[in-house]
């Protein structure tokens, strides 16, 4: 028997089933709106950013100079990116980034050899060595350590760190004496901050080194130290580096722990007991202060905040292809 | 039979061997302990700061929990503070939540496997990145400035939207990616649409998930101070009226304080961080109780 | 029934109550393929099928592992749009009507095909819940008599009656498969399809399942894959044989195929020598 097209079977667009694909094609369209948004984001920040910049460089935003504001050469890269002295908002202004990004960088390096070190030893004890009871605690307390809002650290820095620990020791030892604020001070504060960042995520790498890897070392006679060093590591080196990646990028960007701990005195300085300013403790003084729109110290905030978003961008993307590495390795 | 063991086992020294092996041992593990001595030390520093406060500073506890901030150290209260944060929280809460988990729906659900989608979740991942003091300038161009709006507690709460929306966002498509498939392929099958699986069984399956996530974003969200400076909330020392209106919140406050050079300013510091640490225990236990009683189902 | 040569019956096709029955009812196609292929990218599941699966019978199709039972199956409700690499060529109509034509929905297709699932998969919700789904679907409301319909067609009612309310997860195996059911019949669908449906269940909750099946086929055409020779002889009508490759190689009444069969690769399949 044939089939013969029988009575409509119904299974056409318009059998019923129109305002249910419509709202399926509606709810599509907002959520793919939802999720542009996203990326609607980082384009504001970049146009922000390169916006108010052009202020501070050029003496007009780039929107204004669309509308035919005229431009002035107000600061050089040159002044920018080479001078010594940063200060913007004071009488005889100067802008020379280098005092403040030394800051940030010498905070970051510092940061890195207190949680870099930590961080992954602390990654292969729980990854290798802990047992259950001791990693079950320990784990947890490390996330609470992460959880900590930066804000306490800065008062533990500004409160203990600094007078209690720094203080003594520079007295002692050197015969320095240490203001409120140290360039250590933020090193370490911000060093403690990013540990558990590092151990976590170094702790997953080493997990996924298969134990087959760790077995055919055992069994070759090998102690957990040869193991560890010899044959985990190296199989989680690239999700080891995104951490540390990571946690630098952290560091870089971190604001409210080190204002506190390291101060508001933009210098370069070998002495690590000297107050200094990063590039966000800038940016937090000029929010205490009351610039108005349009004056060099606002514009100034937008320029310092540009080189720092490239800087953790630069960082963060590092990051991406480290973690990709690690991912074709093991998936 | 001696000398045999010597000659088969002579040249290998096990003795350094071990002892290298538990010096080790003993090296990685004081160095994970550092991390919890910092802990404990920063936690006793607060509190017995905070106790100095109640007794030796004579701040008391009733009083900093009604009374608004004030330029004077004995009449300086919290109140103001914790009922702007409250305030941020439930803006932003609003802000980031619908958005953020419209966001995730889109990626998990919709979003085939192109380019376009690569760049969407690239740029989240990079957005998760970007230092919180740069969202506060975002904010400060275009909606404090910008639009004019000033520094008022829906321009923070804008700046800590856009800061934790990326956070909703991964947890949310991770509670959704839980949902097994074999769920949705029951409903397809049984004659839904996407969007008809999607609102009658997936989401509802991923709400608990969905809302623990959130949860845990807005009580970081309610500890940052970075983005709150920058858009100008500071030296307000009452309580805001609604979210158009002036404000300090809980973290800036405490900053305020902290910058101070007066002792009695610091432990106002530390009375404030152990209110504000309170309060984000309390949402972390929601956000875990949550986690736990709907682990089981589904 | 059929010839007892002993050492040569293949497979026992002792029938069940309704086969008989069925059995001298003619074929009315409701389902026909026409030259169709399938392929998931370069790789071709299924190989020019051609076949008619008959209405208010139950159809069979069997075949050894990556065959292309179940991607037969799913190409009839077009579960197979899912994967985005998947190609059709050829026809298959429901009720005349080529189903992957422009202007159909295969939204509006599923609903007038309902399909069982290999693994259980009730949703999260109540028992209740579960089997109202495909008329709140459609936007028609369920009343308690649909439930009580659904539920006693998939032979569930008595087990549950006093726990409509009860997460469906809560039951067994087996009750959860028949809830399935129950959920699949409820919006009175014409043709269920049944992807290897008693596979993960125990064996007293797969023949319960089996004796459904048999009164299921009075209202609705029944399509089954199975992997199961011994099901299959016992409970359909036509058998379809699949093989390596994505071929049909073999398509009749049961007892034909399996006492039978025109093609010796069938018989070789069923008495084991490859599969």
């Amino acid at each position: 028997m044939s089939t013969e097209t029988n009575p409509e079977p119904g299974i056409t667009r318009g059998s019923g089933t129109q305002a249910d694909q419509e709202a399926n094609q509606r709810a599509r369209r907002v959520l793919f709106g939802c999720a542009a948004l996203t990326v609607l984001t980082t384009l504001a920040i970049f146009f922000v950013l390169l916006d108010n910049a052009a202020s501070y460089f050029f003496g007009a935003r780039f929107t204004e100079m669309l509308l035919g504001a005229g431009t002035e050469r107000t600061v050089t890269f040159t002044e920018f990116f080479t001078g010594t002295r940063w200060a913007p908002d004071h009488a005889t202004p100067a802008h020379g980034i280098l005092p403040i990004a030394f800051g940030t960088l010498a905070v970051t390096v510092g940061a890195a050899f207190v949680s870099i070190p930590i961080g992954t030893a602390t990654a292969l004890y729980i990854s290798e060595y802990s047992s259950p009871g001791v990693r079950r605690k320990l784990k947890p307390t490390l996330e609470v350590l992460a959880g900590i809002p930066t804000i306490v650290y800065g008062y533990f820095a500004i409160a203990f760190i600094n007078p209690v620990l720094i203080g003594p020791i520079a007295d002692a030892l050197f015969g320095i004496n240490v203001g409120r604020y140290s360039l250590l001070s933020g090193m370490l504060v911000v060093g403690i901050m990013t540990i558990p960042m590092v151990s976590s995520i170094s702790e997953d790498a080493m997990q996924a080194v298969p134990d087959d890897l760790r077995n055919g070392a055992y069994a070759l006679g090998a102690t957990k130290y040869d193991v560890s060093l010899s044959v985990v590591i190296p199989a989680a080196v690239s999700g080891i580096f995104a951490s540390y990646i990571l946690a630098v990028s952290r560091a870089i960007g971190e604001t409210m722990a080190v204002t506190l701990a390291a101060g508001f005195n933009a210098n370069i300085t070998a002495n690590p007991f000297d107050e200094i300013m990063t590039m966000t403790a800038y940016m937090v003084s000029m929010a205490r202060g009351t610039s108005a729109v349009g004056t060099v110290q606002y514009q100034s905030l937008f320029a310092v905040g540009l080189v720092l978003f490239l800087m953790t961008l630069v960082m963060n993307l590092l990051n991406d292809w480290f973690k990709r590495r690690f991912q074709e390795e093991y998936q | 039979m001696s000398t045999q063991t010597d000659e088969l086992f002579g040249d290998v020294d096990l003795g350094w061997e071990h002892l290298k092996n538990r010096l080790f041992l003993g090296l990685i593990f004081a160095a994970s302990m550092f991390g919890v001595v910092m802990l404990a030390l920063l936690l006793l520093d607060i509190l017995t700061d905070f106790y100095v406060g109640l007794t030796e500073f004579n701040i008391n506890l009733v009083d900093f929990l009604t009374r608004s901030g004030s330029r004077r150290e004995e009449l300086a209260g919290f109140q103001g503070a914790i009922i702007a944060s409250v305030m941020l929280v439930i803006v932003t809460a609003f802000l980031s939540f619908f958005i953020g988990v419209g966001s995730a729906i889109y990626l998990e659900e919709y979003a085939p496997k192109n380019r376009l989608t690569r760049l969407i979740e690239a740029n989240l991942a990079n957005l998760a990145g970007v230092p919180s003091i740069v969202y506060g300038l975002l904010a400060l161009a275009a909606f404090r400035n910008g639009i004019g709006l000033g520094p008022i507690v829906l321009v923070g709460a804008i700046a800590l939207a856009l800061l934790v929306m990326p956070i909703i966002i991964v947890a949310s498509q991770e509670a959704l990616r839980a949902v097994p498939d074999g769920v949705r392929n029951g409903s397809y099958a049984t004659g839904a649409t996407k969007w008809q699986t999607i609102r009658r069984v997936v989401l509802p399956a991923a709400i608990p998930g969905i809302l623990t996530g959130t949860i845990l974003a807005l009580a970081r969200a309610i500890g940052e101070t970075a983005p709150l400076l920058m858009v100008g909330a500071l030296f307000v020392n009452r309580v805001p009226y609604g979210p158009f209106d002036r404000y300090s919140a809980m973290p800036t406050q405490i900053y305020a304080w902290a910058a101070e050079p007066s002792q009695h300013f610091i432990h106002l510091a530390a009375v404030g961080i152990v209110v504000l640490l309170t309060i984000m225990l309390c949402m972390n236990g929601v956000a875990i109780y949550l986690r736990n009683k709907y682990e089981t189902e589904v | 029934m059929s010839t007892q040569n002993t050492d040569e019956r293949l497979i026992s096709t002792e029938v069940q109550t309704g086969e008989n029955a069925r059995a001298n009812l003619p074929d009315e196609p409701v389902l026909a393929a026409r030259g169709l292929d399938v392929y998931y990218g370069d790789d071709r599941a299924l190989d020019d099928i051609t076949i008619e699966i008959p209405k208010n019978k139950v159809t069979a199709i069997i075949g050894p592992s990556g065959c292309g039972k179940s991607t037969f199956l799913r190409s009839i409700n077009r579960m197979n749009d899912q994967i985005s690499v998947c190609r059709i060529d050829g026809e298959l109509t429901f009720r005349g009507k080529n189903v992957y034509d422009d202007d159909v929905d295969p939204v509006a297709l599923r609903r007038k095909i309902g399909q069982v699932f290999q693994k259980p998969n009730p949703f999260p919700k109540s028992i209740r819940e579960n089997v109202t789904y495909g008329l709140e679907v459609q936007g028609k409301s369920a009343t308690d008599e649909d439930v009580e319909r659904a539920l006693r067609g998939a032979a569930l009612w008595d087990e549950v009656k006093d726990q409509l309310d009860s997460s469906g997860l809560e039951l067994s195996g087996g009750q959860q498969q028949r809830l399935c059911i129950a959920r699949a019949i409820a919006p009175d669908p014409e043709v269920i399809l049944m992807d290897e449906p008693t596979s993960a269940l125990d064996p007293v909750a797969a023949s319960k399942i089996e004796d459904l099946i048999d009164e299921l086929v009075d209202e609705y055409t029944v399509v089954i894959v199975t992997h199961n020779m011994q099901q299959a002889a016992r409970i359909s009508d036509k058998t379809a044989v699949f093989l390596t490759g994505g071929e049909l190689v073999e398509f009749d009444d049961t007892a034909t195929v399996f006492e039978n069969p025109a093609d010796g690769r069938v018989e070789d399949y069923i008495t084991g020598k490859f599969g």
